[in-house]
């Protein structure tokens, strides 16, 4: 088992090596500058002495060989470099910011968890009842609904109309304002999961051993938690790292919309102010944030089925 | 149409007016937006041109000069008085002797040079150096030739004598957000990014990154009986429609309103009541590259401003937020000509000038535009079949909005749209058509003419403001008559206010900025707010 984490964590590497180099071409090649974002809405006549001034602070009149030697250096200082707005290190910004991400996609997982994973085995258990008509009408609807859409729709029932949530902010980092934007995440995974326990399920409940079992005269509660949950929850656990791997990449449109302070808005922000430096720290952090949740996913799965560990 | 802009504007100061009533109360928390993007970049807001950190400026900070928005001109913000040469380039300043910063330090003359000094030194590239370039000396300072800025001298703590380079209203760049004023006796620099300290009516209390700032009323503030308020939380909220829904739940104070909203705030009751409305600074327009073979010829430039139904643009697509263009000086400006009409819609005079030109059958022109609703690929799509009809194809070119700065100062267009900043200071704003301004700085257009040279130099010497005025409006009418660019129209900008909100200005520089230290709310806010 060691071995098996062992091999898994190191595999991290080369990927991340590989994403921060291609992030770095990316935003090499695309159009636009930061000095140039300085008047990009018009509200200031360009000033090309302080054009020149910001390009040689940043070094951005450096060859783009000597600009990647350094940033490959400093990467693998473990350093993120320094914001072209803020002037502060890119860590430190993103350091600000991560908790509020971490608590959007993790409450937006538990809702997911905990309301999809159990409609899911209810809609398996119970195939063409009303339960299972309506869990999969909801779930393709969750599914097929624009997050942004869906953000406003909860905004104007549950803060206009009802007035029982704040529509907007971090307030003081308390529940009643996580709530809108986590429910608002959590409900494309939630759907996702809600399908694909039910298919794992059903899957299972179809299977020779299942048969064997009530054959041997076990109790109904008694194969669905031995057999049916055990046997489907690689597939759960499979859907479930994916999206919650996903969820801090996906909540930048959230955060943007409920003003919520993760690392999703300082990535919109720095993209359209081409603060690279923060682009490539932002982007790396949540690729980092995937590889590492589905490292876990693997090891979870050797434990849940041997079968895995020994290949 | 011309008494129709006139009506306008004056609607727009009679809108403010009603903001503006008596029985001022102290007390309360105001929530105010910050629109401009989902965060604010910086809280040293010397380092910062974006408008985004304004909203801090006007809490915690003060400059040399403020914006009067009812005036509509710079008056003294941090000086009493002033003193001016006879040839109007040595003043003589007398500061505030009550002034003083959150930290306790009183102010003097040392922190204004300081923090000049500061912004204009070469290591820190602070976009705040143009404007302090209009100080002698302060170019020589910058490029790393001068230890000091020769024409800064201290006279005793509260007497500052500058001596400016030329013969200029220093009122408009010495009350720029980038050059506010900061105490000397900060030994660590990176703290006014984490702590700012200013000279404001409200001290720094807390900033949650990409949330919100809150500042708290400052006991020693050097206006007597001001603030009103007692706390401000600038809450930062880039979307129209979540701030759309805060603000019909009562949950912000003061909402900036796109065009979309605009309409739809128009036809309701409690809403409508409650808009401020201003031409603000601002000229959308779409600029011509002369080196593009047809746009060499002013008749083909007259040709599509003739061709194009700029009213019926701006009613149907800007929802009728913003005025029909006239000319590059917008309706707030002093130098702005009432007599002066807009291009007329007349496809048949198009026509005509085409042929003239020797462009009977057309051409095809590309215009680089941002996704911006008001003045980006919308528009553009809006004049494609306006201008089919005369026989000129467009194509639209779409770029992201950084792309957009980088693509038109690298003069690496035929044409663009574009909102550019028109004012307040005409002498300022018609400097991008003056030929001696390069293309990279705002002269886009590339746009050179002898009298339009002659009577801009013949502004900048003139000391007298009627007349400097009057120079800078022919110059501004030979800009129109020669049509470098498609003029569009000038931002009406609106804000909706809760109905307990008083105190709000019309500021044309920027109608989301506003003087938080005027504002004060009454006893029918919510209780959260009192």
């Amino acid at each position: 088992m060691l071995r098996f984490t062992l091999r898994r964590t190191l595999q991290i590497i080369p990927t991340v090596v590989v994403v921060a180099m291609l992030i770095f071409v990316i935003f090499s090649v695309v159009p636009g500058t930061f000095a140039a974002s300085l008047f990009a809405d018009g509200k200031r006549a360009a000033d090309p002495q302080m054009i020149a001034r910001l390009n040689e602070e940043f070094g951005l009149n450096k060859p783009l060989m000597e600009r990647f030697a350094t940033y490959v250096t400093d990467l693998a200082q473990f350093d993120l470099g320094t914001s072209f707005r803020t002037r502060q290190p890119v860590i430190d910004l993103i350091n600000d910011r991560i908790w509020a991400s971490l608590q959007l996609a993790i409450a937006a997982m538990a809702f997911a968890l905990v309301v999809g994973v159990p409609l899911g085995f209810l809609a398996a258990l119970r195939p063409g009842s009303v339960l299972d008509t309506v869990t999969m009408i909801g779930a393709v609807s969750g599914l097929s609904m624009p997050q942004f859409w869906l953000g406003l729709l909860m905004m104007y029932i549950f803060a206009l109309q009802l007035n029982w949530l704040p529509s907007f902010g971090y307030g003081d980092g308390s529940f009643r304002n996580l709530i809108l934007p986590a429910v608002t995440l959590g409900v494309t995974p939630l759907a996702l999961l809600a399908r694909t326990t039910r298919a794992g399920v059903l899957d299972v409940l179809n299977a020779d051993f299942i048969r064997t079992a009530h054959s041997k005269g076990m109790s109904e509660a008694k194969v669905v938690r031995w057999h049916v949950a055990r046997n489907a929850l690689v597939l759960i656990v499979t859907t479930l790292g994916l999206q919650f791997g996903s969820l801090i990449g996906q909540a930048v449109v959230i955060e943007k919309l409920f003003a919520w302070p993760g690392i999703g808005s300082l990535l919109v922000d720095s993209v359209a102010s081409r603060d690279i430096p923060v682009v490539q720290g932002t982007i790396l952090i949540i690729v980092l944030w995937f590889l590492v949740i589905n490292t876990a996913v693997d090891l979870i799965y050797a434990a849940i089925d041997p079968r895995i560990k020994q290949e | 149409m011309l008494k129709r802009l006139t009506l306008a504007a004056m609607l727009s100061l009679g809108v403010a007016g009603g903001a503006l009533a008596a029985g001022e109360r102290h007390g309360g928390t105001l929530v105010f937006t910050a629109p401009y993007g989902s965060s604010f970049a910086t809280l040293d807001v010397q380092s910062s041109p974006n408008t985004q950190e304004e909203f801090i400026t006007q809490a915690i900070h003060r400059a040399l000069y403020s914006w009067d928005a009812v005036q509509n001109k710079p008056v003294l913000e941090l000086a009493t008085s002033e003193d001016v040469s006879e040839d109007g380039t040595v003043h003589t300043y007398h500061l505030r002797e009550n002034a003083v910063f959150h930290n306790g330090k009183p102010l003097t003359a040392d922190d204004i040079i300081y923090s000049y000094k500061r912004i204009a030194n070469p290591k820190n590239a602070f976009p705040g150096a143009s404007f302090i370039a209009v100080i002698k000396g302060a170019e020589d300072y910058t490029a790393g030739k001068a230890d000091e800025i020769s024409g800064l001298k201290k006279i005793d703590d509260h007497t500052l004598e500058i001596t400016y380079a030329s013969t200029i209203n220093p009122g408009f760049p010495l009350m720029q957000n980038t050059t506010v004023i900061y105490p000397s006796d900060v030994e660590d620099e990176a703290e006014f990014g984490k702590n700012p300290v200013g000279l404001g009516a409200f001290v720094f209390k807390e900033h949650v990154p990409g949330s919100r700032l809150v500042v708290e009323k400052f006991d020693k503030y050097y206006e007597e009986g001001k603030p009103y308020l007692d706390r401000i939380n600038i809450v930062l909220m880039a979307e129209d429609a979540a701030r759309d829904i805060a603000f019909r739940n009562k949950e912000i104070d003061v909402s900036i309103l796109g065009p979309t909203q605009y309409q739809a705030y128009q036809g309701e009751d409690g809403l409508k009541d409650h808009l401020l409305e201003v031409a603000e600074v601002y000229t959308r327009n779409i600029g011509f590259n002369p080196a593009f073979e047809p746009f060499k010829d002013r008749r083909v430039r007259q040709a599509i401003n003739h061709a194009i139904n700029a009213p019926l643009i701006i009613e149907r697509l800007v929802k009728s937020k913003a005025y029909p263009a006239s000319g590059w000086v917008p309706i707030s400006s002093p130098a702005f000509d009432n007599d002066k009409a807009p291009y007329a819609y007349d496809p048949d005079k198009a026509q005509a000038l085409l042929a003239e030109a020797g462009y009977a059958d057309g051409f095809e022109f590309e215009v680089t535009a941002s996704p911006n609703e008001s003045w980006g690929v919308p528009i553009v799509e809006a004049i494609l079949p306006m201008l089919k009809k005369v026989g000129i194809t467009v194509k639209p070119k779409p770029v992201e909005s950084s792309a957009l700065g980088e693509a038109v100062t690298t003069n690496n267009f035929q044409a663009f749209i574009w909102s550019n900043l028109s004012g307040p200071d005409p002498l300022n704003a018609l400097r991008c058509y003056y030929s001696k301004t390069p293309q990279s700085a705002c002269n886009y257009t590339s746009y050179a003419s002898p009298e339009f040279d002659k009577l801009y130099e013949a502004a900048k010497q003139e000391r007298d403001p009627a007349k400097q005025n009057d120079l800078l409006r022919q110059a501004n009418n030979i800009v129109q008559d020669d049509a470098p660019v498609w003029f569009f129209n000038y931002n009406k900008a609106v804000i909706a206010y809760q109905p307990w909100v008083h105190g709000l200005v019309p500021n044309a520089t920027e109608l989301a900025i506003q003087p938080y230290d005027e504002i004060w709310i009454d006893d029918k806010a919510p209780a959260s707010r009192q």
